[in-house]
């Protein structure tokens, strides 16, 4: 397997005779933080779907993480980890039941998950709140538990969708921290968002328009290609050019 | 005339018989026509305080009143002056976009014709989708749907619970371009949001953190009240470029800020000795550093 963990080309989805995703085609490397940008209504979603093994392609060809998004989607599923700013970690349960839950999903076994709950508890400093029901945790611990959560298996990526929407700065930045550390160790990160300064944060970042991708680049050479200041100067040049609208 | 005015506001929530605080005692107030941003993280108390002044729970301690009204004893009265549009999106989802407005039309005594012009710019944009169910809409539409319905009866003030949270940068800007423009109506409005870079589209904002307001200035007097110069510093290695930053003499903080890493100098700091390699530049204050700064200083 090569050290590419994303490959598309020409991957594309129709629903009928709408192109959802037209034709996109990138790399994504081992570690790297990857930013998928798009307005509403862009294509991302349905990209993403097709990433995670839970939507087939109608064209092109794409692996994750060394699989085929058309024959072995299944594999892909239980390689990947994923985390969501509205839904990740569930409430009613505990900081442990809920690594135990997830871990378990992914097949890990009992001493497996119990070493590897206390070295992520004493890395987040939630030692102590490892029988707090998640419910009683503050947000930005939630934030931080569940992205821990997303990559207890080891996934060679992880999904991430509006990972730090309403989190405060401070907090955002160790959730950073978390990602950049993750990276280091290897795993990859596919962030989605609308939130431009979170753009900021990747290491290279692609804007879908209308199904395609207009532009992928590191922050800094995208900024100088649009004689920008920030994300969200391009991101509005960009995505005013397009057709599809926002329904 | 102060349209909003809000004097040492307490509310706790009580969670299986702790009292868990939401407002620690806040005060500040709004002038009549003046687009004021409530800004915060999830959990700050924002929700909380647009639901005691839209009379929807009551506060602790304290007072409010909202157009010389107070929100305890003139909440009827109230109710009918202001348009409220919460965090959550609360129209009805199996009525079209034109039943939903005429239904908060009527239950206001008034019509849409009445008022039209005060939604006309926002409105045009679904109208196409008029006879489409709420709950079909998507997000952005969702948004100008419901800032319809809250316009409706041309409220004096106009309370707008997170309404971009969730929506792309295009409709975003949109959306507060229609904001300022409702201002120069004169409506008074209490906008909030999590998003710190859009403190600077409101006339002044209140940066708010667990239940305190931290400072209420404009956009500009924040950024100017910053008083400490920050550099924008960059690498090939930048967690060791923060490890380093952090522990120089004459840093008072440092932390990373997008693609590089923010560097705040200790007061009357102009220079660091800056070694090979390291990409340096003057940043501009953010309101993201100013928040930053605040919440540090307010700890404990």
């Amino acid at each position: 397997m090569s050290d590419k963990v994303i490959t598309a080309e020409g991957l594309t989805k129709k629903f009928g005779d709408f192109t959802a995703v037209d034709q996109i085609s990138f790399e994504v490397s081992k570690g790297e933080i990857f930013g998928f940008l798009g307005a509403n209504g862009a294509g991302k979603t349905t990209a993403m779907r097709m990433f995670c093994g839970l939507s087939l392609p109608t064209a092109g060809k794409a692996t994750v993480a060394g699989f085929d998004v058309f024959s072995q989607n299944e594999k892909i599923k239980k390689t990947i980890g994923y985390m969501s700013q509205k839904f990740s970690l569930y409430d009613d349960l505990t900081v442990y039941e809920n690594i135990q839950f997830y871990a378990g999903i992914y097949g890990m076994g009992k001493k497996q998950i119990r070493d590897k709950a206390d070295f992520i508890l004493r890395e987040l400093e939630l030692v102590a709140e490892r029988n707090t029901l998640v419910s009683n945790l503050p947000l930005g611990w939630k934030q931080k538990l569940a992205f821990s959560v997303a990559i207890f298996h080891d996934p060679s990526i992880v999904f991430l969708d509006e990972p730090t929407g309403g989190v405060d700065p401070i907090t955002r930045r160790e959730f950073w921290n978390l990602i950049y550390k993750a990276g280091d160790a290897g795993i990859t990160t596919f962030v989605t968002t609308h939130y431009m300064d979170e753009a900021e944060y990747c290491n290279r970042v692609s804007i879908m328009v209308d199904g395609r991708i207009e532009a992928l680049d590191t922050p800094t050479q995208m900024k100088a290609t649009y004689g920008a200041d920030s994300m969200n100067d391009v991101f509005l040049q960009l995505a005013r050019k397009a057709k599809r609208s926002d329904n | 005339m102060k349209a909003i005015v809000v004097d040492h506001i307490e509310k706790a929530y009580a969670i299986k018989k702790t009292k868990v605080p939401a407002l620690k005692g806040i005060s500040f107030d709004v002038p009549q026509g003046e687009l004021f941003g409530l800004i915060g993280p999830d959990g700050a108390g924002k929700t909380t305080l647009f639901r005691i002044l839209t009379t929807l729970i009551l506060p602790d301690s304290g007072t409010a009143s909202v157009n010389g009204l107070d929100v305890v004893k003139d909440f009827l009265k109230i109710r009918q002056e202001v348009g409220y549009m919460p965090g959550r999106f609360s129209l009805y989802t199996d009525l079209t976009v034109e039943e939903n407005l005429n239904f908060f039309a009527n239950i206001f005594n008034t019509t849409v014709k009445e008022n039209y012009h005060l939604i006309k710019d926002v409105y045009q944009q679904i109208e196409p989708f008029k006879h489409v169910r709420a709950g079909k809409l998507s997000g952005g539409m969702k948004q100008k749907l419901a800032l319809s319905c809250a316009l409706i009866h041309k409220p004096k003030a106009l309370f707008l619970d997170e309404p971009t949270t969730g929506v792309d940068a295009v409709s975003r800007k949109e959306f507060w371009e229609l904001l300022r423009s409702l201002r120069n109506e004169g409506i008074t409005i209490l906008v909030s949001t999590p998003y710190m870079d859009e403190a600077s589209l409101c006339d002044r904002v209140g940066l708010i953190q667990t239940g305190n307001i931290m400072q209420v200035n404009t956009p500009e007097g924040l950024r100017a009240s910053f008083g400490k110069k920050i550099l924008a510093v960059r690498s090939n290695q930048m967690l060791k470029t923060l490890e380093l930053f952090k522990n120089m003499e004459g840093v008072e903080d440092a932390y990373p800020f997008g693609e590089k890493h923010h560097v705040v100098l200790k007061k009357n700091v102009q220079q660091l000795n800056i070694p090979d390699g390291i990409e340096v530049e003057e940043a501009a204050v953010d309101i993201e550093d100013c928040f930053i700064a605040l919440m540090k200083s307010h700890v404990g």
